[in-house]
């Protein structure tokens, strides 16, 4: 440790922090834009010069490290008089466009300008202009504004893992760009926009939006992936205009994914907002009094046997856990959360969370990736597997298909289960490798479940975890990614075939008279067999909702204030930014009533009593998280001899239209095309 | 280059920086692919061995002039195309972008065709003042060139203007390719550019006969055999 004084404040700050990193632990504010916490120190901007007593000059506090009875001024005549001079260089070629920027108002060079600048240019020189670069249909470039901190161009290839971006040329005609003509491919490209400190990097769909203190702001949960990133929804009115992330070093840091953060529009469009009953075939609009009086009818006149409910993916505990508090009153046990039938054993929660935790990636030592592709199926937990990677001693295998582009470096081990049965059995190289880990983690894709023997491969997993000494009270190296937001708060609730119940492939086939699908878009709803009466409660007109006999109009996840679960099993609440649009109600409200027009009175009348109920039969969600090590090694059940040999599909073909959101969303159908995405069945052709 | 024409039409300082750094792609001169011959790969394999492993990054400046020098051999034109970039980029195993970034950098990579010969007349205060403006009127002249950053319509020259050569004492130069042509006056440029028109080259260094940076007509101390006297201590 070592002791400096800032401005007459003694502080103790490790060996080896910065100056900056000092005064800012002595409470003083230093002006910086190259400097971000999360990325590699250039020192370029010399925005956040500082005085040091002995040193002839002042220095980069950012760059600049400690020493043990340093005397530091953040405030003297000599630092205000730098900055100053600063800033006006900074300025001599930043456009004076801040009425017609879209930083402004949330502009670092604006608010730094105005507390450290001079108050009058001496420039009168003609400033310089850059081209604009194309970086995709998310970041919307106006170069001319850029100062240069190459604060995009480390996020780029240090945090994103797609080293693309560079500064090109030098002097005055510096320019930062891909120098080839290229869209940026990153899941995580719109983080450029909140880490430029300027309004070179701005949002493409929110150009000429909005002003930031026109905004309503309201936290809430992204529940587009299962990272559960935390979020910030902007809203004007009734419309959301944009999605930022939140800060949480357990979860996101602070960096968010592209289709949680873009495919808002998607909530504007194709919305079910009024109630629809299927009338001699074709639907028609009806008052929610009809539809329920419908669904009733119905419900009554069928055996609860042949009553089935599916959970989707993007929906909250608490719809979920007043459905399953329905199906129960009316006797049904036909249950499922899997839409894509994955081979998920709810008996004991270890057995499908995310057990190492998020932050636990910093810990491991070692890594097995099974029939997974974390960089579209969790982007942000990618990126924190890649700085893992990078910090150096990660060897990394993957089972999966080949040519995967990870951002990092791996070992592709094999693309099916034999390589599973050869780790297991202790010959592969790689069981070697686990072996010897510390702290050895195994991520196993959910996609890797749904097939046919996915309970053996949720075994082999498991075994090949234990097999490594994985499962320990201190680590739990077992790890299921999930896709989306609502799937583990579903499986918390033990939304699954119950005593006796049929699941998901059974109640298609046949099975079920009446189907209640809440939010479920995540299978082809040809599927169902003809004939079942299927009541849709949902937000969006996606593919399940066309072919309803009932629709009731549901909240989307801006919409209600929920609890969502991440894929480490996080609880954590969303609150309501917009309200729902036209008739369409909050999910829990909507089977409430439908269960007064069935007669059953579910045991809450507000929002409160739910989640005490819910909590009361799963406490779980009401506590806070902890990461919980590996008590109990016995496995899942499943039987590893029932391997099949066909190798790993990943899932998430298309990661801009992967949810019924993002299907709705013009920006996302945008990234599509120019990315090429096409879906799995094509590109299976 | 956009960075060269400002929004009033003022040229920016940077003698035809624009003429040999292509701030735009220029697509219909860029080659479709590029690969190292037997030659430049017997130079890279000399090269890399200098780095440790792991180091290979440190070769990008020096693979740069193995690709440059490669296109003067099979174009005759001293550049490096962005496929070449890329090679450079894939032989090292590093991001593309890194090599674009080193080689726009310095004004001693030419990332568009120039002429056969490349005319560097260093325009700094010492060549200047010993008259440099005359090297420049004669490129001009002998060369059929407008200016800085032209390449002249028989596509022999190219003319660019460069920062302090390092050879002030020998001051003016113009630096042809990779060589220094230096003590030149009005004349004496003519002569040089006639010569390489003819397809000569004359011997590099100063055109005077002067011995490396020695006074002008030999040297004028140390002219006598020294006395070797004994060593006496440690600070001699």
């Amino acid at each position: 440790m070592a002791k400096v004084v800032v401005d007459g404040i003694e502080v103790e700050v490790p060996n080896g922090a910065t100056v900056l990193q000092a005064c800012e632990a002595a409470g003083k504010e230093i002006p910086r834009f190259c400097y971000h916490e999360r990325l590699s120190i250039a020192g370029n901007c010399r925005m956040c010069l500082v005085e040091v007593e002995k040193a002839p000059k002042p220095v980069a506090s950012c760059a600049y490290p400690v020493a043990d009875g340093m005397v530091v001024k953040t405030d003297s005549p000599m630092v205000r008089n730098a900055r100053r001079g600063v800033m006006e260089f900074l300025l001599i070629n930043h456009p004076l466009d801040c009425p017609i920027c879209d930083q402004g108002g949330e502009c670092d060079l604006q608010d730094q300008a105005v507390a450290y600048g001079m108050d009058r240019s001496r420039y009168h020189e003609p400033k310089r202009v850059v081209k604009d670069k194309y970086m995709g249909p998310l970041v919307k470039t106006i170069m001319t504004r850029c100062i240069q901190c190459t604060r995009c161009v480390r996020f780029a290839s240090e945090v994103a893992g797609v080293p693309e971006l560079g500064a090109t040329s030098r002097g005055e005609s510096m320019e930062i760009g891909t120098y080839v003509e290229k869209a940026l491919t990153s899941e995580l490209s719109g983080n450029l926009i909140d880490i430029c400190p300027v309004g070179a990097l701005t949002s493409r769909p929110y150009a000429f939006v909005s002003r930031p203190w026109e905004l309503r702001k309201t936290d809430s949960i992204d529940v587009q992936d299962a990272t559960g990133t935390n979020i910030r929804i902007d809203n004007r009115g009734p419309e959301v205009l944009r999605i930022l992330p939140r800060v949480n070093d357990d979860v996101n840091e602070e960096w968010m994914a592209d289709r949680g953060r873009f495919s808002f529009d998607g909530l504007k469009r194709k919305r079910l907002d009024r109630p629809w009953l299927r009338v001699d075939g074709k639907l028609k609009p009806v008052s929610w009094a009809e539809a329920f009086r419908a669904v009733a009818t119905k419900l009554k006149a069928t055996a609860p046997d042949r009553i089935g409910a599916v959970a989707g993916d993007l929906v909250d505990v608490e719809s979920v856990f007043a459905l399953k508090s329905l199906m129960t009153a009316l006797g049904s046990a036909n249950l499922d959360c899997r839409q894509d039938g994955a081979a998920i054993d709810g008996s004991r929660r270890d057995f499908y969370l995310f057990n190492s935790g998020i932050a636990g990636i910093d810990r491991a030592d070692a890594l097995l990736i099974i029939g997974s592709n974390p960089r579209v199926e969790a982007p942000v937990i990618n990126a924190r597997i890649r700085r893992r990677q990078v910090a150096g001693r990660f060897p990394v295998g993957v089972v999966g298909p080949v040519g995967l582009n990870l951002t990092y470096a791996y070992d592709h081990l094999g693309e099916g289960t034999a390589t599973l049965r050869t780790i297991l059995d202790g010959t592969h190289r790689f069981a070697e490798v686990l072996k010897n880990a510390k702290n050895p983690m195994v991520i196993l894709g959910r996609g890797a479940l749904a097939r046919p023997d996915g309970a053996a491969v949720l075994a082999a997993a498991w075994a090949i975890a234990k097999a490594a000494d994985a499962l320990r009270p201190d680590w739990h190296g077992f790890n299921l990614l999930h896709h989306f937001g609502g799937q583990v708060g579903a499986l918390d609730l033990g939304f699954l075939p119950g005593a006796g119940g049929k699941d998901l492939g059974a109640m298609l086939n046949g099975g079920a008279d009446v189907l209640w699908l809440l939010g479920a878009d995540g299978f082809d709803p040809a599927a169902i067999a003809p004939g079942t009466f299927v009541i849709y409660q949902g937000h969006h007109g996606d593919r399940a909702a066309s072919r309803a006999d009932v629709i009731l109009p549901g909240a989307a996840y801006t919409e209600k204030d929920a609890t969502y679960v991440n894929t480490e099993g996080r609880a954590q609440r969303a609150w309501l930014a917009v309200h729902a649009p036209g008739d369409a109600r909050e999910d829990w409200r909507i089977i409430r009533a439908a269960g007064e027009g069935l007669g059953v009175r579910l045991p809450f009348d507000d929002l409160a009593q739910l989640r005490a109920k819910m909590i009361e039969a799963v406490p779980i969600l009401g506590q806070p998280f902890a990461p919980r090590g590996c008590e109990d090694t016995t496995g899942p059940a499943g039987d590893v001899a029932g391997l099949s040999a066909a190798p790993f599909a990943l899932p998430i073909a298309q990661y801009h239209l992967a949810d019924a959101i993002a299907r709705a969303s013009d920006v996302m159908a945008e990234c599509a095309r120019t990315y090429g995405e096409v879906p799995a069945l094509q590109a299976a052709e | 280059m956009s960075g060269d024409l400002r929004k009033d039409g003022v040229q920016s300082p940077g003698g035809g920086w624009g003429a040999t750094h292509a701030g735009d792609q220029q697509h219909d001169l860029q080659p479709t692919h590029f690969q190292f011959d037997a030659e430049s790969n017997a130079e890279i394999e000399k090269i890399l061995a200098r780095y440790p492993a792991g180091k290979q990054a440190s070769g990008t400046i020096p693979l740069l002039y193995v690709a440059q020098r490669q296109m003067k051999r099979q174009t005759g034109s001293a550049w490096v195309p962005r496929v070449a970039m890329d090679a450079i980029a894939a032989r090292l195993g590093i991001p593309p972008i890194r090599v674009y970034e080193v080689a726009t950098f310095y004004f001693m990579f030419n990332t568009r065709p120039i002429g056969r010969f490349h005319l560097q007349v260093c325009g700094t205060t010492p060549c200047m003042l010993r008259g440099s403006d005359d090297v420049l009127r004669a490129c001009k002249d002998a060369g059929h060139l407008k200016g800085y950053g032209d390449t002249s319509p028989d596509g022999l020259f190219t003319l660019t203007e460069v920062e302090c050569l390092g050879a002030c004492v020998n001051a003016p130069v113009l630096q042809v390719d990779d060589d220094y042509y230096e003590d030149l006056d009005y004349d004496r440029t003519v002569a040089l550019i006639e010569a390489l028109k003819r397809g000569e080259r004359p011997n590099p260094g100063s055109t005077i006969g002067r011995q490396t940076s020695a006074p002008e007509g030999g040297p004028l101390t140390l002219t006598e055999i020294p006395v070797v006297h004994a060593r006496s201590g440690a600070g001699e």
